[in-house]
C-alpha cells in the first residue's frame, strides 16, 4: 500500500452519489448489487460512478448498457439510461451522442458482447471517431451465461464450451480488441488496465476518469478495456482470481496506454444550429417557389388524352431522361402522369426501359403493358417490345432499316438512324430528344410551351438546352415529314 | 398547390424532414438506396442526422438510440435488409420506442433478386423479430401516399410508442408521379419519456428487459392493449367500386394499381368488380371484408408473393364467402391483362347462380 501516497490516490468511502440509494432490482436485496464477491464489475462501476461525481456531470450522463452480468446498470447508476440489445451498445450510444451532443455517452459492454456479437458495431464506432467513451469488461468468458468460451478466452483455459481448453487450432487467439482499435486513425485514446492489484486498480480508476475527461473536453472516442476477474466462473475465490488477472491474463494482454491523442486533439466543434422551421421546404425544394409553372400551358378542356408509352434501349442512351422529359411536359400541361424505370443492375449492364402514361382522367397503373407508341434506341429493346405494341399504335425505331420479321400490317413505324441525325445536329447523344420530337408530334397532345418549360426544368447547361431544343424541333419535322408521305 | 414530378423514394424523405425527423440511420440496398442518397443531401442540411451504418444491424439499433434520446428517426432497407432488423425491430417495440422503417420490397428469399415483389409482406406485417409484438404497417400505392403515409407513419409511431413500417414494392419507391406536400414544416416535441442527458429526463429508462413473470406479462398486456386500440382506430382501406360488386379483388401496393385497371376494364365489359386495398395491413381491415362479404359472392387476391395477403383474407372472411387466388413472383408484375382473364374466368364460375332462373334455364 506504499505506493499509494506516491500516486496521490484516496481510497473512497461510501457511496457516490452517481449511484442510486438503494437498488430496486429485487425487493429483498435493495443493499447489494447483482455482482458475485471478487467480481470485476462491481469495482469498476464504483470507479464508474466516481468519475461521474469527480466531474460532476450526473445529470449530463446517459449509460448505455449492454447484455451481460453488466445488464443492470440501471440499477445501479442515477443517471439518464438506455439498455441496448446484446453487442450493440456502442452503435446505440453513437446514435445517443449524435442525437445529443451535449450528453456525455458510456458504453459499458462485457467481451462476449462487445468482441463476439458486437465486434462489427464497436469497430466502426471507433473508426468514425463517435465521440463517447466505451468501457470495455474483459474477463476471458461468458459469464452471464454460465462459463462458455469468449473471443478473449486464453490459450489453455477451459470453458464449458472448451472443455479441454482452447487450442489456437481451430479455436483461434485470443482477440486483441485493443490492439485492433489502436490500428484505426480516429480514436483518441485507448489504454488496457487491470484489477490484478492495488497498483493496477489506482490506474484503471485514472484511466476511466480521463475517458470520461476526454468527452467532456469534446475529444473524440476513448476506449478502456479492464481486464477484470470472474472468481465464479474462473472456480477461484476473490484474492486467487484478483492475482490470475495479473499473473496470467496480463500475459496475453499485456496492460498499457494504446493510443493518447488528447493533447494535440482540437475539441470537436459545435454542431451547427437548424435552419428555422420556415425555411425547410425551401431546402426541400418543395417550396411554392420551386414548384413547376403548374398547369402554365394547360390544353383546351375536353379533349381526351391517354398517351401510354413504353421507351427502351440501352444504358446511357438516355432512355429514362427521355421519358422523364416527357411526364413532366405532360405535367405541365395540366395532365395526369406517371413514369415508371426499370431499375437496378440494368441500369449498368444493356437494356434499359420505362414506362409513361399521360392522360386526362386519373392515372390507374403506371404499367404500360400494351403500348400506343414504342420509342425503340436499339434492336434488341425493338424486339423486347414490338409485339406488345397495341394495334392502331406506333413505333419509333432508332435505325435505318425497320427488321423485315418486325414489320406488322396494324402499327405505323418511324425508323430513322436518329443516333446520326443527332450527330449531324452537333452530338450523338441528343438522340433521344429526336425521338422525343418525333413522339410529341405523332402524338399530337402535348403543347410546345409545356415541352419547353420541362427541357428547361430539367437541363441545367444551357450549351444542351439550345442543342435540345433543335433536336425536338427536328425529330418534330422528321416526323411530320413521315406523316405527309402517308 | 402545384405538384412537382418526383419519385416515391424521394418523397418520403422530404414528407419525413417536413414531419419533423431528423435522423436517418441506414444502409444501401436496392431498390430502396435512392433514400439514403437522399437523406444524405437534405439531412444535414436541415439539422438532422445522416449516418450510412456498417450493417443494417447497426443501423436499426442506431435507430434505437436515436428514438430513446427522443429524435424523429427513420431507415429504410428491402427484404435481406429488413430481415437484419429485425432484432432492433423487436426491441424497439418491447423498449415503446417510436421509429418509421421503410421496406422497398424486392425479390426473395436469399438474395433472390432487385425486381419487384411483395413477398416482405409475413415478416413485416406478421413481425419478423422475436416476442409478442407487432409493428404497424401502411401501405402506399402511389407517390403522393408515399408522401402521405410517411407522414402518418411517424405520427403513428409516437402516439403507439411502436415501430411502423411503409411497406412499399420496388416500383411504388422507383416510379415518378405529380406530388403535393404541406406548406408547412411540423417541429417534433422531445417525448417526455425520453432519455435526452439533462436533470429533467435522469430518471427516464429505456429497456425492453423484464426478467419477472408477472411484469412481462403485464408489459405484453399493455403492448396487446396498445395494438387493439390501434385496430380501432387505425385501420385504413380504400373500397374501389365495391357498391355492387359481385367480385372484390384485393391487393395493396402497385397491385392496388394494376386492380384499379382490371375493374374498369371488367366493368367495360359487363363483369361487377370492385376492389378492396388495405392501406394498413396491421391493423387489417377486417369489417370491411366482413360488411362486402354481405353483397359480394366472391373474392379474389392478387399479390406478388406466395399466398402471404391471402391469408389475412381467409383470417378476415373467416369462411364467409369464396377466396379465389392470382400470383406472380420472382419480378413478374401482374399485367392487367392476365388479371383480367382471370376475373372473366371466375366471372363465369359463379355466373349461373346470379342470374334469374329463367334465364338458367332458357340455357337448357
Amino acid at each position: 500500500m506504499s505506493n499509494d501516497s506516491a500516486l496521490n490516490y484516496t481510497v473512497a468511502q461510501g457511496r457516490a452519489t452517481s449511484f442510486f440509494p438503494t437498488f430496486e432490482r429485487k425487493d429483498e436485496l435493495q443493499h447489494a448489487t447483482h455482482f458475485c464477491p471478487g467480481c470485476g464489475h462491481g469495482v469498476v462501476h464504483k470507479m464508474l460512478a466516481r468519475a461521474i461525481d469527480e466531474l460532476a456531470v450526473q445529470d449530463r450522463t446517459i449509460l448505455v448498457g449492454p447484455v451481460g452480468c453488466g445488464v443492470f446498470t440501471y440499477h445501479y447508476f442515477d443517471v439518464g439510461n438506455i439498455s441496448a440489445a446484446h453487442g450493440r451498445a456502442s452503435a446505440v450510444a453513437s446514435a445517443v451522442k449524435r442525437s445529443r451532443p451535449e450528453a456525455i455517452v458510456l458504453s459499458y459492454q462485457g467481451d462476449g458482447d462487445l468482441a463476439a456479437i458486437g465486434a462489427a458495431e464497436i469497430l466502426h464506432s471507433a473508426n468514425r471517431g463517435e465521440s463517447i467513451t466505451v468501457i470495455f469488461i474483459n474477463n476471458a468468458v461468458y459469464s452471464m451465461t454460465g462459463g462458455q468460451s469468449a473471443p478473449t478466452t486464453l490459450l489453455g483455459q477451459k470453458s464449458t464450451t472448451n472443455p479441454e481448453g482452447r487450442n489456437a487450432i481451430p479455436d483461434g487467439y485470443p482477440l486483441h480488441v485493443s490492439e485492433l482499435l489502436a490500428t484505426l486513425e480516429a480514436p483518441v485514446y485507448i489504454e488496457r488496465v487491470g484489477l490484478g492489484d492495488n497498483k493496477q486498480l489506482m490506474a484503471a480508476q485514472r484511466a476511466i476518469r480521463r475517458g470520461l475527461e476526454n468527452q467532456v473536453r469534446g475529444l473524440g472516442f476513448s476506449f478502456i478495456e479492464v481486464l477484470a476477474p470472474c472468481p465464479t466462473i474462473w472456480k477461484m475465490n476473490a484474492v486467487e482470481a484478483q492475482h490470475w488477472v495479473r499473473d496470467v491474463m496480463e500475459k496475453t494482454f499485456p496492460l498499457g496506454v494504446m493510443r493518447d491523442k488528447t493533447k494535440e486533439t482540437e475539441p470537436r466543434p459545435a454542431p451547427a444550429s437548424a435552419p428555422a422551421l420556415d425555411r425547410i421546404p425551401g431546402i426541400l425544394g418543395v417550396a411554392e417557389a420551386d414548384l413547376p409553372t403548374g398547369n402554365a400551358h394547360v390544353m383546351e378542356q375536353g379533349r381526351e388524352v391517354d398517351l401510354e408509352v413504353r421507351i427502351a434501349g440501352f444504358g446511357g442512351q438516355g432512355v429514362l431522361l427521355l421519358g422523364e422529359m416527357l411526364a413532366e411536359a405532360g405535367l405541365d400541361a395540366g395532365l395526369e402522369v406517371s413514369w415508371l424505370p426499370s431499375y437496378g443492375p440494368e441500369m449498368r449492364s444493356g437494356t434499359s426501359n420505362c414506362h409513361v402514361r399521360i392522360s386526362n382522367a386519373v392515372i390507374d397503373s403506371p404499367v404500360v403493358t400494351s403500348p400506343g407508341v414504342l420509342v425503340a434506341m436499339n434492336e434488341p429493346s425493338l424486339r423486347k417490345f414490338d409485339r406488345a405494341v397495341r394495334p392502331g399504335g406506333w413505333i419509333i425505331y432508332n435505325g435505318e432499316e425497320f427488321p423485315a420479321d418486325c414489320v406488322r400490317d396494324d402499327i405505323h413505324v418511324l425508323a430513322l438512324p436518329f443516333t446520326q441525325i443527332a450527330n449531324d445536329l452537333g452530338d450523338a447523344r441528343a438522340a433521344n430528344m429526336v425521338m422525343l420530337g418525333a413522339l410529341l408530334q405523332i402524338s399530337g397532345v402535348l403543347p410546345r410551351e409545356s415541352v419547353s418549360a420541362a427541357l428547361r426544368r430539367l437541363i441545367k447547361h444551357q450549351r444542351w438546352v439550345d442543342l435540345d431544343e433543335k433536336a425536338i424541333a427536328h425529330g418534330g419535322s422528321l416526323a411530320a415529314a413521315r406523316s405527309q408521305e402517308e | 398547390m402545384r405538384k412537382q414530378l418526383m419519385k416515391g423514394n424521394e418523397a418520403i424523405v422530404k414528407s419525413a424532414i417536413l414531419s419533423g425527423c431528423r435522423a436517418f440511420y441506414g444502409y444501401p440496398i436496392t431498390p430502396a438506396s435512392e433514400i439514403a442518397e437522399t437523406a444524405a443531401l437534405y439531412m444535414p442540411k436541415t439539422g438532422g442526422i445522416y449516418v450510412q451504418a456498417e450493417s443494417e444491424v447497426a443501423a436499426i439499433n442506431m435507430l434505437y438510440g436515436a428514438a430513446a434520446a427522443g429524435v424523429r428517426a427513420m431507415t429504410a432497407s428491402s427484404g435481406p435488409g429488413i430481415s437484419l432488423m429485425q432484432e432492433g425491430v423487436s426491441y424497439m417495440a418491447g423498449a415503446e420506442l417510436p421509429c418509421v422503417i421503410a421496406d422497398i420490397t424486392r425479390g426473395g428469399p436469399g438474395l433472390g433478386s432487385i425486381n419487384c415483389e411483395q413477398g416482405d409482406y409475413n415478416q413485416v406485417v406478421k413481425g419478423g423479430g422475436h416476442g409478442n409484438y407487432r409493428t404497424l404497417v401502411l401501405a402506399p400505392y402511389s407517390v403522393q401516399e408515399m408522401a402521405d403515409l410517411t407522414a402518418l407513419a411517424f405520427t403513428l409511431a409516437e402516439r403507439y410508442r411502436n415501430p411502423v413500417f411503409l411497406l412499399a414494392d420496388g416500383f411504388v419507391g422507383q416510379m415518378m408521379e405529380p406530388v403535393e406536400f404541406p406548406e408547412k414544416a411540423i417541429e417534433a416535441e422531445t417525448p417526455r419519456w425520453a432519455v435526452t442527458g439533462t436533470a429533467a429526463t435522469r430518471s427516464n429508462l429505456v429497456t425492453s428487459l423484464y426478467l419477472d413473470a408477472d411484469k412481462l406479462e403485464a408489459h405484453a398486456r399493455h403492448l396487446e392493449a396498445k395494438y387493439e386500440m390501434a385496430s380501432r382506430l387505425e385501420t385504413r382501406s380504400e373500397l374501389w367500386q365495391t357498391d355492387d360488386a359481385d367480385i372484390v379483388l384485393v391487393g395493396y401496393g402497385i397491385t392496388g394499381r394494376i386492380l384499379k385497371a382490371v375493374c374498369t376494364e371488367a366493368r367495360a365489359a359487363g363483369i361487377k368488380v370492385g376492389m378492396l386495398r388495405p392501406i394498413t395491413l396491421f391493423p387489417f381491415p377486417n369489417d370491411d371484408f366482413q360488411r362486402l362479404a354481405k353483397r359480394a359472392r366472391a373474392f379474389a387476391v392478387v399479390e406478388m408473393s406466395n399466398g402471404q395477403l391471402l391469408d389475412d383474407v381467409r383470417l378476415a372472411l373467416n369462411g364467409a364467402r369464396p377466396v379465389e387466388f392470382f400470383n406472380r413472383m420472382g419480378g413478374n408484375v401482374p399485367t392487367h391483362e392476365e388479371v383480367l382473364h382471370f376475373v372473366r374466368a371466375l366471372a363465369a364460375q359463379i355466373a349461373p347462380a346470379s342470374q334469374p332462373a329463367e334465364e338458367r334455364l332458357a340455357h337448357v
